[in-house]
């Protein structure tokens, strides 16, 4: 092949033969990019299903949901849902949302596509690694979707499985037999999988960049990546073992998390000397630093993407990386703020709350930056463009709540409330959401070859916008009146006017996940008969925007291009137009 | 060749290393190339990085078990596993050995060698396993030696691990010995297997004060 000499590479790989290796079990990093990436729309469709099903619940206790009552007998007996059912749902809607769709997509998904492509490279590091860490991530998944079907059905601890409650088997109820069990092999697996994937990812960044590719140089998504992945690197590799020890108190009798004399339905618990504290310290160690896996690859898409429709470079570049590295820093420093309910000294939250506090410089700062990148910029109100204001706008919304939150005094009063579902809902789940709809909009045309709609994308951004806000913003009052989190039915009298307000709730939730057809009709049309896309269409200026639409297997057919530029050189004057490809001759 | 190949290797001799060591293929005009990568030896780094994090983890899990409860038990470790651990030292050093002799025809008898002594570590460390068990000490026993075994065991699926990616380094050296490619993969797997000596150390320092 016609390549200089000198170029960094990866264990070369020839083209693939055959339909299993090219589209299944394949070694090219988008093809495994674009599996994440379909897995987690599989996941999040599953996930809001199960949000569905709660909010119809709340609102309406008694009402039976149509043919629920034969897909879980037990659970949900003439379909309607009993309390411990419904913590089971909440535990799976958590589970499925942060793992396998707020890490996989904007991180394993867009990062594996583009990661090699905006540094240059052939492919990652690790092909056959990169591969494995996929197949372990489905396999992973089916393990915690399979506690739909076995025993009892799904754990009820949920996501942050809480011991003892998620150590001591089936007395502590229905699903804490196999399901719980399931749910500790599939976050080991999922933990396993996204470390293999941070290696590629960091090995990829340092080692197989393309000539002229300085750091400086490196697109944002591309840092957003590269931190995420050493963030991930770090928690994935303290849950995993937390994970591990859950799984032998559970089958293997040891006493790592349940304490001695503890009596759960009426039966002496066989265990002896274990501490619950050790695992919400172990697992918020990593349930911290994993917001910011979840958030901080969409605060690199939303950079990437922001200067492209201002047409200007993005103010601050240096600043820009220097608050992701920060805010990857102090997002070890924070964890123990999960946990000021748990008899922690006074002293010791304050501890925790202080760089609480402190982590939200950086995060104001990023924020500062975007605004007045788009500051006196003549707008391109394209759909991505619009996801990315909508990110700034939900981040924004939830991280003021965090404020509060971050101060012990308030935080003891509003944790167990509405107040932080809304919280994080907003600042991690809504805005990663908007984050992944800004990346799949911009880089559908290369992924696949072919445009999205704009007009079902616009219909799709505005519904979503003003859907998420009636749906999250009651919670803040919600959660100030004293609406309690995690229960099934508000039947105290203090709750019962608040019924309304859920309702309201509900309504707007089932017509915002209605709009999302509006977008999966659209991805699923224009792969397969949109307008065909030029290599370039949003005239932008990295490097996967250098090569055609989808690339070829090698990325850049044999050429890997030489850069000479920065990421965002908008706003001048090029070859083509207010723009100066990074790959260009200086 | 295969890409990686048009790479000179990083081959960094070790301070007043060996007179009898190969001398370092000269090094590239830097000026005008990016640095040589070499994905391998890097990757291995950052899973050293990754799996010390893990056992901190875990460390810092026994720490805190330790004292929440009256209930640890004290108990002798096997003498075998100082037996282990020269076995496990001596495989470091036949590795050693070996890839800095690696164009030589012996070289890769070291890597057998090495394999040889791998095994044999993990079969003494499920030896004493046994010995432990005969003795009443189950996982479940105490939290003491639910601890050795937990760190026993991740660390020999680790040295497991190492195993199979030297085996797979020797596949390679036996299908083109001297290209640079295999003697980049046997350098980081020799890395690898050396933060596998250091990690059994430490653990069995902690071992043997904490059990």
């Amino acid at each position: 092949m016609d390549r200089p000499a000198d170029q960094p590479r990866v264990a070369e790989h020839a083209p693939p033969q055959g339909f299993l290796r090219t589209h299944v079990f394949s070694l090219d990093h988008k093809v495994i990019g674009k599996q994440y990436l379909d897995l987690a729309l599989v996941a999040v469709c599953t996930g809001m299903l199960l949000s569905w099903l709660m909010r119809v619940h709340l609102a309406w206790p008694e009402a039976p949901i149509p043919g629920l009552g034969k897909l879980a007998p037990t659970g949900a007996a003439g379909g309607v849902i009993t309390p411990e059912y419904y913590l089971s749902l909440m535990t799976m809607h958590g589970t499925i949302m942060v793992f396998f769709v707020l890490t996989t997509a904007p991180f394993a998904g867009f990062g594996n596509y583009f990661l090699p492509i905006q540094v240059g490279a052939e492919d990652m590091a690790f092909p056959r690694i990169n591969m494995t860490s996929f197949w372990v991530t489905l396999v992973a998944f089916l393990v915690l979707i399979s506690a739909f079907f076995v025993g009892d059905g799904p754990p009820l601890s949920g996501w942050t499985a809480y011991a003892p409650l998620s150590a001591v088997g089936k007395d502590a109820g229905p699903g804490q037999a196999v399901g719980q069990t399931l749910w500790a092999v599939s976050i080991t697996l999922f933990c396993v999988a996204q470390l293999l994937g941070a290696l590629n990812f960091i090995t990829t960044t340092l080692d197989l960049r393309t000539k002229g590719m300085s750091l400086a140089r490196m697109p944002y998504s591309t840092w957003a990546w590269f931190i995420t992945s050493v963030i991930g690197l770090i928690a994935f590799a303290v849950l995993m073992p937390a994970c591990i020890l859950l799984i032998l108190d559970r089958v293997a009798g040891t006493s790592f998390f349940i304490p001695a004399g503890l009596v759960i339905s009426d039966r002496l618990q066989p265990h002896a000397g274990g501490s619950p504290l050790l695992w919400q310290h172990l697992f918020w160690f990593f349930g911290h630093p994993e917001v910011y896996i979840a958030i901080l690859p969409g605060f690199g898409i939303i950079s990437h993407i922001l200067p492209v429709f201002a047409r200007k470079p993005l103010l601050g570049p240096r600043v820009m990386i220097g608050c992701l590295v920060a805010i990857a820093f102090l997002s070890y420093t924070v964890w123990g703020h999960h946990m000021f309910l748990s008899g922690m000294n006074p002293f010791s939250a304050t501890l925790f709350s202080v760089p609480t506090l402190i982590i939200t410089i950086p995060a104001t700062i990023v924020t500062l930056l975007w605004i007045g990148t788009i500051y006196g910029a003549k707008l391109r109100f394209t759909t991505p463009a619009l996801f990315c204001l909508g990110f700034v706008s939900v981040f924004v919304s939830g991280g003021i709540s965090g404020f509060f939150l971050a101060q012990p005094s308030i935080d003891v009063y509003l944790h167990g409330t509405y107040f932080v579902v809304a919280h994080f809902h907003f600042v991690m789940g809504v805005a990663a959401m908007f984050g992944i709809f800004a990346g799949t909009y911009f880089w559908a045309p290369k992924m696949f070859g072919r445009m999205m709609n704009e007009t079902l994308g616009k219909w799709h951004f505005w519904l979503t916008f003003i859907g998420v806000y009636c749906v999250f913003m009651p919670m803040h009052y919600l959660g100030l009146a004293g609406n309690i989190r995690r229960y099934s039915a508000f039947t105290d009298d203090y709750l019962k006017p608040l019924i309304p307000l859920h309702r309201f709730i509900t309504i707007a939730a089932l017509f915002t996940g209605a709009a999302q057809l509006i977008f999966l009709y659209n991805l699923i049309r224009s792969r397969l008969v949109g307008p065909k896309a030029p290599d370039n269409p949003w005239q932008a200026t990295t490097l996967e925007w250098s090569t055609t639409s989808p690339p070829p297997f090698d990325n850049f057919a044999g050429h890997p291009p030489v850069v000479s530029r920065g990421p965002d050189e908008y706003g001048g004057t090029g070859p083509a137009g207010d723009y100066v490809m990074q790959a260009s001759a200086p | 060749m295969t890409g990686v190949a048009s790479y000179p290797p990083r081959v960094v001799p070790p301070p007043g290393g060996p007179p009898g060591a190969p001398a370092p293929p000269p090094p590239p005009p830097t000026a005008t190339r990016p640095p040589a990568s070499q994905p391998a030896r890097t990757g291995v780094w950052i899973a050293v990085g990754t799996i010390s994090m893990t056992f901190a983890a875990l460390t810092s899990a026994m720490v805190v078990r330790q004292g929440a409860a009256p209930d640890w038990r004290h108990f002798q470790l096997p003498p075998l596993l100082y037996f282990n651990t020269l076995v496990l030292l001596a495989s470091s050093g036949t590795l050693e050995w070996s890839r800095r002799r690696i164009d030589s025809a012996r070289g890769p008898a070291g890597v057998y060698l090495t394999l040889a002594l791998g095994v044999l570590f993990v079969a003494g460390q499920v030896v004493a396993w046994r010995q432990l068990a005969a003795q009443g000490l189950f996982l479940a026993t105490a939290p003491s030696a639910a601890f050795f075994y937990v760190f026993t065991a991740l660390h020999g699926l680790h040295v497991l691990g190492g195993l199979g990616g030297l085996t797979y380094v020797l596949h390679r050296l036996r299908g083109g010995g001297s290209t640079p490619a295999p003697r980049a993969a046997l350098g980081a797997a020799t890395l690898y297997w050396h933060f596998m000596d250091g990690l059994w150390l430490y653990l069995l320092v902690i071992l043997v004060t904490r059990v």
